[in-house]
């Protein structure tokens, strides 16, 4: 608890400067106009602790603004967006997944508004979609967990092939691409990588299934399962700051990258405090933030990463194009089911 | 006729648009296709090996949960209502606990007790006995049906007490004395008698199995295998395949349709009203030396309903790791901070819940006292069609509910998504069967003569409803509010459809976090959702003067 309101109390000093900064910077009407509006709602996929304290940031540096976060898988959040609207019902300001193909299939029926967060030109390429709608907000890799209680790291399974051992029969954790972008991305990059027969494989191993992609390091921290296929290696990181008996294994054939992108609606009901607080997220000091207490990587380029982790550019990266994460969504979720069940 | 008419077509008519609207509307989807009429959908649902699979596993699941909930609830209720078992009061208390307690909040209690590794349970089983398999794998069928029959016997329990409660002994033994032995006194006489009740019992335990969400959305996915009502849920994941889920709905509703009519054939041979002010004793059987290991038993089952998974909460709630033993570096209240202070989405959840909940038993306890009036008395022409349409929705599997109304209430005139409303509505609905359940059983008592003395004596029927009626119906009613409030605490499966993020409730919140693997925050809030629920049945039980079960003392 103490450490926390002291990294919080750090940020929120730092934010503090950048707000005076950006009050100059941004036209008073603006802000005023955002003020107005009074609040943000934030459909977010990022884990929830992390969420809310990027929303209490927010909320810190500009007080008459509240963030309204709502957090669930990322095809939750697509389901409720479309659900909402086929009710007419416009509530969402800020979408915010990890399944970029979901933005692909927004853009296209029009429902995302173009806004170029201030701070981006500096991002990497994979960061940006070229037609200015949605921007990468932060990044994670998929990795191999395991417990260190369970095995050494000499026992432990180094590559993703390693997991098809029948050692690990009824041992296993897999979070749900039907459920998560994370996972839905990983799936896919493997596809590439493997083919579905991998998966066919690994399935015969009698994996335990849960949903998001932030649960198979709890699993694994609490003994529930070993080893975990898959998962956003963040939440394992920040599992094991916290004296979790957990370690990520990140495999040698590489590591599907998930590059979580946001977007503005088409038809936000707060489009100037939507306006505000995406410019926030992509602040350097926000992107530190994540960085530093959430273990994510970002395509700022002025952040500097936690010692005790890998740089994207020391690792392998499998990467996939929002394109084919959204053709081939519904494939990705039927297979799946086919060979896991659920 | 009286006037009085137009009240009981008025809620009548209003239970039509309730129910048979959204029903309807799944059954015109179920058959619409882009060209007219079609089976297409049928064809599709039931061709799918998987929908089949998960049809299948339901099947077994209700059965199975039904035939436990009767061996378990049964014997339960003989020994609180009939012997001389000691703590009768206490065991009472705890099934009204077990009935109280949101079957999710068990199947996620039971994941942290009996997980096939880390389960508390589990872990201890192997360092006593050095054992490398798991005592218990909760992520089974076998688990599962466990975990839905501790919470789900109530049901049996309470129908056979209350019946054992009212029936007088005098019957029992008049059979005694002419010579009857005792085997042949309960084959002939009790058992008769209670053979309705546990039939029923038997029927809303499976129709309650049928409908489950959240219990298998917790214990099945995780093992690989669907039920129905995950099924479809899954069904509405984008792009959503509504038509799909409507054609696979319609035969579970026609399927509890037959139940029902087999429940109330059973019911309704045997039309004794073998209560009411016309006294008779209750003997109290002896059980001798058996007295403690039946208490021994009774707490058994009770320890796996109430005493384990409560304790698992409690430790869930107080630690940063619940696999993890009590030690001191383990301890924290760094979870309800989290939950009160930090996530946003607690304190309006909280509100949220608790306005529907009252709303909701206001409303739904003064229809359903209605509505059973109605077709216990008769009053209407088509009362059998009234108490279908009541106890119909038992059967439409809450997810299955909340589509029909989303689609029914997500266009003009009535655009009701977004709002606390289309909770509102899908909970009257649902808790109507439960309500009407208590409400029905209440009238059923309340032998009809004493209303016809009143009418001899002149009186009109709103006269002899106020003087005579609702005085005796009164705490029943009382007990049916309560069920509803603590049936709309607790809703899952409609909310999961139908909420949208500035009408989030608990359940949902809890369910929410469960997909993310948050422990600690899902034991606080379940800890505040059965502080809230019993907080409710103590003000009830204080209001009525007895417990809320139903049976006198």
């Amino acid at each position: 608890m103490s450490k926390r309101s002291t990294g919080l109390a750090v940020a929120v000093a730092l934010l503090a400067g950048l707000v005076a900064r950006g009050d100059a910077q941004t036209p008073s009407t603006h802000l005023e106009a955002a003020k107005k509006e009074g609040k943000v709602v934030w459909y977010t996929s990022l884990v929830l602790p992390s969420a809310e304290r990027v929303a209490k940031l927010f909320e810190t540096a500009y007080p008459d603004i509240k963030v309204e976060v709502h957090r669930t898988g990322s095809q939750r959040i697509l389901q409720r967006v479309m659900q909402e609207l086929s009710a007419n019902i416009k509530n969402v300001d800020v979408i915010h997944t990890s399944d970029a193909g979901h933005y692909v299939l927004l853009k296209e029926k029009k429902l995302l508004a173009k806004y170029t967060p201030a701070g981006v030109e500096g991002f990497p390429a994979g960061f940006k979609d070229k037609d200015g709608y949605y921007y990468g907000l932060r990044a994670t890799v998929n990795a191999i967990f395991y417990n260190t209680k369970a095995m050494s790291a000499a026992e432990a399974p180094k590559t993703w092939k390693d997991l098809l051992d029948p050692k690990w029969k009824g041992k296993m954790v897999t979070a749900h691409p039907g459920y998560s972008g994370v996972i839905a991305t990983h799936v896919l990059a493997l596809v590439h990588l493997y083919g579905w027969d991998y998966f066919k494989a690994l399935s015969q191993n009698k994996l335990m299934i849960v949903q998001s992609a932030n649960d198979p390091s709890t699993v694994v921290s609490s003994g529930e399962r070993i080893v975990a296929v898959n998962g956003g290696d963040y939440s394992a990181y920040q599992l094991k700051k916290k004296g979790n008996p957990i370690e990520i294994v990140y495999p040698k054939e590489g590591v599907p990258l998930v590059v979580s992108p946001t977007a503005i609606t088409a038809f936000a009901p707060h489009p100037n405090a939507a306006r505000l607080f995406t410019d926030f997220t992509f602040t350097r000091e926000v992107q530190q933030v994540m960085a530093d207490s959430e273990g994510l990587y970002t395509g700022h380029p002025d952040v500097k990463y936690p010692a005790d982790k890998p740089k994207l550019n020391e690792l392998k990266l499998l990467t996939v194009t929002p394109e084919e994460l959204e053709k081939r969504n519904e494939e990705l979720r039927k297979r799946f089911v086919e060979f896991f069940g659920a | 006729m009286d006037r009085s008419i137009a009240v009981w077509v008025g809620a009548a008519l209003a239970l039509v648009v309730l129910i048979a609207l959204p029903l309807g509307w799944l059954a015109y989807l179920s058959v619409s296709g882009e060209h007219g009429a079609t089976l297409g959908h049928y064809r599709e649902a039931f061709a799918d090996p998987a929908l089949q699979k998960a049809l299948w596993n339901t099947v077994v699941l209700a059965f199975w949960t039904g035939l436990v909930s009767v061996a378990i609830g049964a014997p339960l209720a003989w020994l609180t209502a009939r012997t001389d078992v000691p703590a009768r009061g206490l065991i009472r208390g705890l099934v009204l606990a077990s009935f109280v307690t949101p079957p999710f909040l068990g199947a996620f209690a039971w994941v942290m007790l009996a997980g096939p590794n880390a389960g508390i349970l589990n872990t201890l089983w192997r360092s006593v006995t050095g054992a490398e398999e798991p005592l218990l794998n909760i992520f089974t069928m076998p688990g599962l049906v466990f975990v839905v029959a501790i919470y789900t016997f109530p049901y049996v329990y309470i129908m056979v007490a209350n019946t054992l409660a009212l029936i007088a002994s005098d019957l029992e033994e008049a059979a005694a004395i002419l010579g009857a032995g005792r085997l042949a006194v309960a084959r002939t006489v009790t058992l008769p008698m209670v053979l309705p009740a546990l039939a029923s019992g038997f029927i809303l335990a499976v129709l309650q199995a049928l409908a489950l969400f959240g219990s298998p959305a917790i214990l099945a996915l995780p093992a690989g295998f669907h039920t129905v009502t995950t099924q479809i849920w899954s069904l509405f994941q984008f792009p959503p395949k509504v038509e799909q889920a409507a054609a696979f709905s319609i035969p579970l509703l026609l399927a509890t349709a037959l139940l029902l009519q087999v429940q109330k054939r059973l019911l309704g041979r045997r039309g004794y009203a073998a209560v009411g002010g016309k006294g008779g004793q209750r003997r109290t059987i002896p059980l001798g030396p058996w007295r403690w290991p039946a208490l021994a038993a009774c707490l058994l089952v009770m320890s796996a309903a109430i005493f384990l998974p409560y304790g698992v909460l409690a430790k869930g709630a107080f630690v940063r790791a619940w696999a993890q033993p009590l030690s001191r570096d383990n301890l924290t209240l760094g979870n309800f901070a989290f939950t009160f202070f930090e996530y946003g989405s607690t304190r309006a959840a909280i509100v949220n819940t608790l306005e529907l909940a009252v709303l909701t038993a206001c409303v739904g306890a003064a229809m359903v006292a209605l509505l059973s009036y109605v077709t216990n008395r008769r009053l209407v022409v088509g009362h059998q069609l009234v108490a279908f349409l009541v106890l119909a929705p038992v059967v439409v599997p809450g997810v299955v509910l909340a589509v029909g109304l989303f689609i029914a209430y997500t266009r003009p005139p009535f655009v009701l998504y977004g709002t606390l409303w289309i909770l509102f509505l899908a909970y009257l609905t649902k808790e109507m069967p439960v309500g009407y359940a208590q409400a029905d059983a209440t009238f059923r008592a309340i032998p009809a003569d004493l209303e016809d003395a009143g009418r001899v004596l002149g009186a009109g029927r709103l006269r002899i409803l106020r003087e005579i009626t609702a005085p005796l119906a009164k705490s029943g009613i009382i007990a049916a509010w309560c069920f509803i409030f603590i049936g709309v605490i607790r809703e899952l499966s409609a909310s999961i459809l139908l909420f949208t993020p500035s009408t989030k409730v608990m359940s949902v919140v809890i369910f929410d976090l469960k997909e993310e693997g948050q422990f600690g925050a899902i034991s606080v809030l379940g800890l505040v959702m059965l502080a809230l629920t019993f907080a409710t049945v103590a003000l009830v039980q204080a209001a009525l003067g007895r417990d809320v079960l139903g049976a006198r003392r």
